[in-house]
């Protein structure tokens, strides 16, 4: 299926037959084939066919739709999620897609992921990674039959990320083989896992493992929580929704008070470690195994999840940007498109660069992830240390770099931005969630900060040996040659990928050396070895921050040297590349400046360079977008339609608010009486 | 009381009622604050349930009831002063949004402004008493901070000596306007005039949009509710569309340009004075600003109190949140922020008074000046606020996405000031161009007075008779007068690179709109840095006023915090222009960690200070017990979802499995 028009915009609005002219004429002349580029972010022709075929079916499902999703209590949109998940079960079993199947995946992208039990598979692929064979063979078809319904327990009231702190206990009792499970605590009670509040009927609770007298750190065990049969909390289970929040409507993210729970022993999750009938505990893998489901996550929901929203945010503020006109840029012009200001294109294009650097380098991170998984689950973990610090410290910086872009282009986009029927809003407030959830942003970054720190000290033990062949590939670069001055003469200078890759090591390179040198010389002060740590981490997060930019950067860049044989799209990619390399560069001036490494007039050249790009990067910048190839069902935005009438769908839109079609109580109750006064003077 | 907030309190260098008395501007102040809000706390008729668990419509409902109570509680409890209204308003309605507001923010001050005496006469009485409700309609759903832009036409017709209303297209819809949805029966709406076959621009007309008795919308008239929105659940924005909709010609607002029943046009007296209102909203903002902050600030500094996590030490117990370097970093340089804008808060409002009462006498000459650093004041304050309140609320992990924090709601409600009243991009190149005109000023040999006044010090100006300080100085990182002496020279470069830019452009381009366009980026940058200093130097004054040692002494370590990580932050502008040395940011970026750990242990009664009542923080996690976890599972426990043990979805589960 080709990418036309009749795809893109939503079938039945009076609208769809015209484009709007401001929105055509940015189409007119393509400077590269928008379909090929299409194809290179799907994967390949055959997976972009796929995915409007499966777009197809799902929007014609009328039980799919978005649309009213913004009129909704937080009820109605639970439900309305169950349901959806229901129907596309259905359609799947149906049509034959099995599941984790490509069709699915582009299924739950066509309606933005509102959807029902997505904790449900989390259990189920932790179980997967965490359970034995047999455990695998007895849980896997009841959750894939949905017999069960599971969630993931693991964040307390009290504790989030830090996993040692949880409280909750699992107390094995050799007499009659079970686990006791109990939250001792107020802030024992776990809180947030999603599905729990009103879905799940068992859990997978991480707990402290207490057998034999002795405390075995965290273990996950399966806990049944809610009678098969009508529903209800079992003996033991106090359990609810925790109510409303910024976002995420649609699941019900629970509490769950365990009060002395017995479940047999067969329901501790035991690839990696066991407890024998006695009560003997036995290990059969590394401590840090448990952090193995984590990471899956983590690079699920780059992709997933967090990267599409700031696509999204791209596609409708850009869109927006060249339908919305304003004020003159001569007095004799018309009105102007807000594109077309200097100040908005420094709005939009760096998120825009970064919804493109961002794709590449969530791709990326999951082939190196499939990669070092095979390893892992044969029970080799040597490339376990760097997937984690990889995961975690790029989960942190996409999730905060996608949450900051998200929120430039909702404001870019005005008054209009702040209506829900933008679409923006909620895009935001669901890949802000992204910062806090599966690990808080910072302690990723410090998870990260210890790796890179540990690889910079294996560089230092052993000068010249061979030890510095096998660093990690993510931080090789800590031990390659260095430059004391960046080479560039002239703005054009950088615009070499080459040259900004070198810079970004130079300052990650220093950075690192500089927070270990801090470490040490407290040490050496006589602090004790956490409270030096404590008084650094501000500079180890600077520090890993500056070496995620220089991974994401070489990524990208390496990543183009793959299309060189399509220069019409190597162009304009490269541009971003660019765009976005300069971008970080003239944020984090001081870091550049610092040790000379850049001149000042050096950085004047980088912001002339930077500046240059931007009318180029103008003129693509719908072509950009449509690249994006997101419906108008699934944008479910009034601004961001892929046919320019933005005003028109927003005030037929708004008119359909519950708002206006179901009547003013406040009038009758409380208006009228003010207004009495007049009336009974007349 | 939780005991990790016993003992913060215990523990502080100050005592935070004097704190408190300073940013009231008296104990008088504070004392007659406190009765106000307690005549509100006590009162059963302003309680209500949770506004988290309601829907839009049940909150608008809530906020109406409100408003309507609202105007005989004042009267009875006799409250008349504007800044006792304000106190009064802010507690009661926690977020400062009320259906009604507009009548009395809008509807009567132009009234005021623009009425002559007669419709004074006629409007006045009853929209004061609320008989009928007013509102005021100008951007529209295609047209916003230019208004020159706005479509609605208003077409004079000599013959009934009526106005005819349009909105010619669908970007002329008027669209925003608060309490036009549901509430109002009454508009102010502005068009341009037409009479006699021309067009004579904006002029603003009352519009009855409702029917009296029965509220339905006047025939001509579509009018509703925009739609669910990111934030203001209890407003209820409207839009309102008119098609060959009449009213007669007293209802346009004559006292400046009137149209006689001929239809001859007369023309206004010059009115310069239009300024003065924008100015003082603007300027009123720079101070929400700063109470938005200080109240995240003190949800995420309370919640840090009393939250533990992970461990420093091995085998210690888990440590408060707040004693993590990180966390500290986090928020300390916020809360220093949310004191700078209270104090240029504070100044603004008193500026404006005064230039009023100027303005009053005919003296028109600071106006310029005031309305350049009220338009960039705001957008400073305003982003950096918008950005603080989300750095707040994520350093509260997990639980400051759930609304029991009460950050969310702070943010929604506070993140549209970057839009409204001017949207914050226009605001700074409008300081940009008061900049300009400055630099153009002193480089034609004239000085300059006043919070730019920086620029007659600027090395290029060789026509300056007297000897230039050299550059760079040397900046003394514990003296707040020498950071604020780099924040000067910053500001100066950067204006100075900005007019230059400008210059070449316009050299190049032959046109200055062409040119001011691709310079736009650097105008920014230099309006930013402008503010950036004026911030630091009203702090760094207002800390000398301070006579009680010990509270002095505390904002000294804030104000030095604010001034040294905004150098940090912004490292390059500092070095590339010479101010500072490299190993002087390395001992500015030490420094900032010395005074985070200085900070630390007055960091509870920081926000104490700022003496929020429970209700209008709003927060479970804020609370000033800190008896958090407890409150948390109560609030839990109300929600909707959880009204039935089975929910009614069960039935969708139940025949997902009969099926699969």
């Amino acid at each position: 299926m080709e990418g036309n028009p009749v795809h893109r915009v939503s079938a039945g609005d009076a609208w769809s037959s015209s484009m709007h002219p401001d929105i055509e004429s940015e189409r007119h002349s393509q400077s590269f084939n928008v379909e090929e580029l299409t194809n290179i972010l799907d994967g390949g022709a055959q997976n972009t066919a796929l995915r409007r075929k499966v777009e197809s079916i799902i929007h014609s499902e009328p039980e799919l739709s978005l649309k009213d999703n913004y009129f909704m209590t937080q009820n109605e949109r639970y439900e309305a999620a169950i349901k959806k998940k229901f129907h596309i079960l259905m359609l799947a079993q149906r049509l034959g897609w099995s599941e984790g199947s490509s069709e699915l995946q582009y299924a739950s992208r066509s309606v933005s992921g509102d959807l029902g039990f997505a904790i449900h598979h989390i259990f189920q692929k932790t179980i997967r990674s965490l359970g034995s064979e047999e455990q695998i063979a007895k849980w896997d078809p009841l959750c894939s039959k949905f017999q069960i319904l599971g969630t993931y327990a693991q964040t307390e009231l009290g504790h989030g990320t830090y996993l040692q702190g949880l409280e909750t206990e699992a107390t094995y009792d050799a007499a009659t083989q079970e686990f006791v499970v109990h939250s001792p605590t107020m802030t024992a009670i776990k809180w947030w896992p999603g599905d729990l509040g009103r879905s799940a009927t068992h859990a997978l609770v991480q707990a402290q493992l207490i057998c034999s007298g002795a405390r075995q750190g965290m273990h996950a065990f399966i806990v049944p929580i809610r009678s098969l049969d009508d529903h209800s909390p079992l003996p033991g289970i106090t359990i609810g929704d925790i109510g409303p929040k910024m976002d995420f409507e649609h699941t019900d993210n629970g509490f769950l008070k365990l009060d002395h729970v017995r479940i047999p022993r067969e329901n501790m999750l035991n690839r990696f470690a066991q407890v024998l009938p006695d009560g003997t505990y036995v290990k059969l893998g590394v401590p840090k195994s448990n952090y193995l489901s984590m990471v899956v996550v983590r690079v699920d929901i780059l992709l997933g999840e967090v990267l599409p929203l700031l696509q999204k945010a791209c596609t409708i503020a850009v869109r927006y940007a060249v339908i919305r006109r304003q004020s003159r840029l001569r007095p004799s012009d018309p009105e102007a498109k807000v594109l077309d200001y200097q100040t908005q294109q420094q709005k939009l294009f760096p998120p825009l660069a970064m919804a493109y650097a961002f794709h590449f380098v969530a791709n990326n991170l999951l082939e190196f992830f499939h990669h070092s998984y095979s390893f892992i689950l044969d029970g080799d973990f040597a490339l376990l240390p760097e997937l984690h610090a990889l995961s975690a410290g790029l989960k942190a910086m996409l999730s905060d770099f996608c949450t900051q872009g998200v929120e430039q282009c909702r404001r870019a986009c005005g008054g209009h931005g702040y209506s829900k029927l933008s679409g923006l809003p909620s895009l935001l407030t669901r890949v802000t969630a992204s910062c806090t959830y599966e690990g808080e942003n910072t302690v990723l970054y410090l998870q990260t900060a210890r790796f890179l720190i540990k690889s910079y000290l294996n560089t230092q033990k052993s000068p010249g040996s061979a030890l510095k062949g096998s660093l990690p590939q993510s931080v090789a670069y800590l031990t390659a040659p260095d430059l004391a001055r960046c080479p560039a003469q002239t703005a054009a200078d950088f615009l070499q990928p080459e040259l900004y890759t070198t810079a970004w090591a130079h300052v990650a390179v220093r950075l690192i050396k500089d927070s270990v040198h801090h470490l040490q010389t407290l040490r050496q002060a006589g602090a004790d070895e956490h409270d030096a740590w404590n008084q650094t981490t501000v500079i180890h997060v600077q520090a890993t921050k500056a070496h995620l930019y220089y991974v994401t950067v070489k990524i990208f860049t390496e990543a183009l040297e793959k299309l060189e044989s399509q220069p019409a799209i190597h162009q304009v990619l490269k541009r971003l590349s660019d765009l976005y390399a300069l971008h970080g560069i003239l944020t984090n001036a001081g870091d550049f400046l610092h040790d000379g490494f850049l001149s000042g007039a050096q950085i004047d050249m980088a912001r002339k360079a930077y500046l240059d790009l931007l009318p180029f990067i103008r003129k693509d910048a719908i072509l950009l977008t449509d690249a994006f190839d997101f419906t108008d069902q699934c944008l479910n935005s009034a601004l961001g339609c892929y046919d320019g009438h933005a005003y028109e769908r927003l005030f037929q839109w708004a008119q359909k608010s519950p708002t206006n079609t179901e009547g003013n109580p406040a009038y009758e109750k409380y208006i009228r009486p003010l207004l009495q006064g007049r009336r009974a003077r007349l | 009381m939780n005991p990790d907030l016993q003992k913060e309190r215990a523990g502080a260098s100050f005592n935070p009622e004097l704190l408190t008395n300073v940013l009231d501007g008296s104990p008088e102040n504070t004392r007659r604050r406190r009765e106000i809000e307690n005549l509100i706390l006590n009162d059963p008729d302003f309680q209500h349930e949770n506004l988290n668990f309601l829907s839009r419509s049940q909150r608008y409902e809530v906020a109406v009831k409100k408003s309507a109570i609202m105007v005989q509680k004042m009267r009875k409890f006799g409250i008349a002063d504007p800044a006792e209204i304000m106190w009064f308003k802010k507690l009661h309605l926690v977020n400062f949004v009320e259906p009604v507001g507009l009548n009395y923010s809008m509807f009567i001050p132009t009234l005021l402004n623009q009425g002559t005496t007669a419709q004074q006469e006629k409007w006045l009485h009853s929209s004061k008493g609320l008989e009928i409700i007013g509102t005021y309609a100008q951007t529209e759903m295609g047209h916003g901070t230019h208004l020159r832009g706005l479509e609605t036409t208003a077409t004079y017709d000599p013959e009934t000596q009526e106005f005819i209303l349009n909105s010619p297209t669908v970007t002329s819809i008027k669209w925003w306007p608060g309490g036009l949805g549901k509430t109002s029966n009454h508009a102010i709406v502005l068009a341009q005039l037409f009479t006699q076959g021309k067009c004579y621009g904006l002029h603003a007309f009352i519009v009855p949009i409702r029917e009296l008795g029965t509220h339905k919308p006047l025939p001509g008239i579509t009018v509703g509710d925009i739609g669910p929105k990111f934030g203001y659940d209890e407003m209820d924005n409207g839009y309102l569309k008119m098609d060959n909709y009449r009213i007669p010609r007293e209802n346009m607002l004559m006292k400046h340009a009137q149209v006689k029943p001929d239809g001859t046009y007369v023309k206004p007296l010059n009115n310069k004075l239009t300024y003065g209102t924008m100015v003082f909203i603007r300027s009123f903002l720079v101070g929400e600003s700063a109470r938005s902050l200080s109240k995240a600030c003190t949800i995420a500094v309370r919640y840090s109190a009393v939250r533990h996590q992970s461990e420093i030490n091995p085998g210690e117990p888990e440590p408060q949140i707040l004693d993590y370097q990180t966390q500290q970093y986090k928020l300390f340089p916020l809360l220093a922020t949310a004191y700078a804008f209270q104090f240029v808060g504070a100044y603004m409002k008193e500026t404006y008074l005064r230039i009023n009462e100027d303005i009053g006498h005919g003296d028109l000459s600071e106006l310029p000046e005031l309305h350049a650093l009220t338009a960039g004041l705001k957008a400073f304050t305003s982003w950096t606020t918008n950005t603080a309140i989300e750095a707040c609320r994520m350093a509260c992990g997990g639980h400051g996405y759930s609304h029991c924090s009460g950050l969310p709601n702070i943010y929604v409600t506070f993140t549209p000031t970057c839009t409204f009243e001017g949207d914050n991009t226009v605001m700074m190149l409008q300081t940009a161009r008061f900049l300009m005109k400055s630099y153009d000023q002193v480089h034609s040999g004239k000085l300059v007075c006043g919070m730019v006044s920086y620029l007659n010090d600027l090395p290029s100006q060789r026509i300056q008779p007297q000897q230039v300080a050299v550059w760079p100085t040397m900046v003394d990182i514990n003296s707040p007068d020498s950071l604020t002496e780099a924040y000067k020279l910053r500001a100066a470069r950067l204006v100075e690179i900005a007019a230059k830019n400008l210059q070449t452009e316009v050299i190049h381009r032959k046109s200055k709109e062409v040119a001011w366009n691709l310079t736009s980026i650097d105008l920014v940058r230099a309006s930013e840095a402008h503010c950036h200093y004026v911030v630091v130097k009203l702090f760094t004054e207002k800390v000398l006023q301070i006579q009680e040692k010990s509270i002095q002494a505390v904002l000294r370590r804030l104000c030095l915090l604010y001034s040294l990580y905004g150098i940090s932050q912004n490292a390059g502008d500092f070095l590339q222009g010479s101010i500072m040395t490299e190993s002087q940011i390395t001992q500015v970026n030490g420094r900032i960690k010395e005074l985070l750990t200085a900070i630390r242990p007055d960091a509870v009664a920081l926000v104490d200070a700022f003496d929020f009542q429970d209700v209008t923080l709003g927060s479970v996690l804020g609370r000033y017990d800190g008896n958090v976890y407890e409150n948390l599972f109560e609030w839990a426990k109300k929600s909707p979802l959880n009204k039935t043990e089975v929910h009614e979805s069960y039935k969708h589960l139940k025949s997902l499995q009969s099926k699969l």
